[in-house]
């Protein structure tokens, strides 16, 4: 297939149709509403489920129902809207079910405002919901990526049963680029859905769905599942992208957009004579915290940009436990950094350890 | 009760447990008529013959562990977000009979939103909502549904209604909306209010078997622990203060719902 010019929001939106997902529940919210509109004339037209929600709480809970049912299912939102749908998170890791969620982040805090933000990169990795467990998160640094990020976040849900978010940012969503779409895949029959969904029992006792363990030692064992699953998710799954880093003595790690911005750094910083090189993690959830404290015995220093105050930062500094200095940039508000005010940042990060 | 008695040749079988329970001895209090609910829907759903096609939604209440006692496939919703879980189900599986059992404080509080959605959305499910005018399973606090003067373990001095509002009528509210189809209240503090209240049930799931709309049947119940009176004096002390206040009856018949008490 050729590429095509795709914006965004609407090519997470036909990656999805082309995974095969078979119903969309959702609340427009800027900037991620194009995914809902594009799903509300492709799906009906393919004959699978459209339902816009009175709310992002009634829309993770009926992703919640439909994935209990055994359908490939999805909601997508962006910050204050994924706020309220973490009740319905925690909910869907307890009980094991698969769900996708775009997450296309926004300004914050409070209803902040609709310009790119990485500012919920905590909420996403560290604390999804109440309770014990992480969702994988998968975070696309250009248009391509987020297409075949949101069709791989079909398959690793349905995989491990747990949520698969696609974490994006409102300029990943907003804007276009060309791209190339995958292939049509087919829609799961109603009768191969899995044998653990709810789809009656006939002919089988009843398959149950919960997250209420009221029994101390049950509500551990299922704890103790849901953490053997994100250590074979952990040991698995783990992605991330590598730029001149065969000889970096400086790295940046940056993930998303400014992940791309980094790029444009790392190849200003060369032409200046500096040897920088950039991880750009693609899961940001399982972190790629082996391959960083690898790379932190080779470099001199490492410089984490973020569009936040400093969040994955934290799981920068975990994974390099101190081998080499550390050292954060960030802007807040929507803003994104360019490379004009980053390439600063690394130069004294080279003077700081030369 | 997996092995089922032979009937002698000169007998008649008049009475059997319904296949849609499973034997669990329930963990309702003495005197609780959670178990008359759930046994008039599960005599429904034998009766209609969808058993092994029925999917049910669990509310947070007392009701949390429905699914160990209904022989069916179940899960367990958030509080009050039943009605969003069983839309999700019935969009992708419109084949199966959906249905939400639901408290009072879970419908009429927390889960206001969904249920009004669900029912203005006409959603082909069913809820069956349990009005006993308290949070049961917390231990008695103030209920949307308490009565004006009631008192309660977070209303002292009875319910006052300059600060904490009025009872919800539900079933008028949902009533009027035009996605509900069928939408009844009825109660189970005696013999012939079983009766019509299991005839009700059994209507609001031939209405979403039929494909006519939302239905709902609102169920007058008691919870004599919290109320602090014996099992008897509570069905009493609800014909005598609920009833007035939440009137028995139909509050929306839609002419297609007509037509199908016709045939």
């Amino acid at each position: 297939m050729a590429k095509e010019l795709w914006e965004g929001n609407a090519a997470i939106a036909e990656a999805a149709v082309r995974a095969g997902v078979e119903a969309f529940f959702g609340y427009p919210i800027t900037p991620q509403t194009e995914i809902l509109e594009h799903l509300s004339h492709r799906l009906p037209e393919l004959g699978r489920v459209f339902l816009q929600a009175e709310s992002e709480v009634a829309s993770i809970n009926m992703v919640y129902g439909a994935a209990c049912a055994g359908a490939r299912v999805m909601t997508s939102s962006s910050s204050p809207g994924i706020s309220l749908m973490q009740e319905g998170f925690s909910y869907i890791a307890c009980s094991e079910v698969p769900a996708v969620i775009i997450n296309v982040m926004r300004g914050g805090p409070g209803l902040g405002n609709v310009a790119p933000s990485q500012g919920d990169y905590f909420q996403a990795v560290k604390m999804a919901g109440h309770g014990d467990f992480h969702p994988i998160v998968l975070a696309p640094g250009n248009i391509q990526e987020a297409i075949d990020l949101t069709v791989l976040a079909f398959d690793l849900a349905d995989k491990y049963r747990t949520i698969a978010m696609v974490l994006a940012d409102g300029s990943l969503g907003q804007m276009m680029e060309p791209a190339e779409m995958p292939p049509m895949r087919p829609v799961r029959k109603p009768e191969e859905r899995p044998a653990w969904a709810l789809t009656g029992a006939k002919g089988r006792k009843p398959n149950i769905i919960t997250s209420l363990y009221l029994v101390e030692e049950e509500l551990e064992k299922v704890n103790l599942r849901l953490q053997a699953k994100l250590r074979e998710i952990a040991a698995n799954e783990v992605r991330w992208k590598e730029y001149s880093t065969e000889d970096a003595e400086l790295l940046i790690v940056a993930f998303g957009t400014v992940g791309r911005v980094c790029q444009t750094v790392v190849r200003e910083a060369r032409e200046k004579g500096l040897k920088a090189g950039l991880l750009r993690p693609i899961t940001v959830w399982p972190f790629p915290s082996a391959r960083i404290a690898e790379l932190a015995r080779q470099v001199r220093g490492i410089l984490v940009v973020e569009m936040n105050a400093g969040q994955m930062v934290e799981d920068v500094r975990l994974a390099v436990e101190g081998r080499c200095p550390v050292r954060f940039y960030g802007r807040m508000g929507g803003i994104i950094p360019l490379p004009d005010e980053i390439l600063p940042k690394l130069e004294e990060l080279h003077q700081e350890t030369r | 009760m997996d092995t089922i008695l032979e009937v002698p040749p000169d007998m008649e079988l008049v009475y059997a447990y319904p296949e849609s329970l499973t034997p669990k001895v329930t963990h309702y209090c003495p005197g609780c008529t959670h178990g008359v609910i759930h046994r008039l829907i599960a005599e429904v759903i034998d009766e209609l013959g969808v058993r092994e096609r029925t999917i049910g939604v669990a509310p947070v209440g007392c009701a949390v562990l429905a699914y160990e006692y209904f022989n069916m496939d179940f899960c367990e919703a958030a509080h009050g977000r039943a009605p969003a879980m069983a839309t999700g189900i019935k969009r992708v599986s419109p084949d199966k009979v959906v249905f939400t059992y639901q408290g009072d404080g879970d419908l009429a509080a927390i889960g206001t939103s969904e249920i009004i959605h669900t029912a203005n959305r006409g959603e082909l499910i069913t809820t069956i909502f349990v009005n006993n005018a308290i949070y049961g399973m917390t231990g008695g606090q103030m209920a949307p549904t308490t009565l004006p003067g009631q008192v309660t373990t977070s209303s002292p001095r009875g319910r006052d209604v300059e600060t904490a509002g009025w009872p919800m009528k539900m079933a008028e509210l949902i009533g009027m909306l035009p996605g509900a189809a069928y939408v009844t209240r009825q109660s189970v503090l005696d013999v012939p209010s079983i009766r019509r209240t299991r005839k009700a049930i059994k209507l609001a799931f031939q209405v979403q078997l039929a494909g006519l709309g939302f239905s709902m049947v609102e169920i007058i119940s008691t919870c004599n622990t919290n109320w602090g009176l014996s099992p008897l004096d509570a069905l009493e002390w609800a014909k005598q203060n609920m009833v007035p206040y939440y009137p028995l009856g139909d509050t929306k018949v839609a002419d297609s719902v007509r037509a199908l008490m016709e045939r």
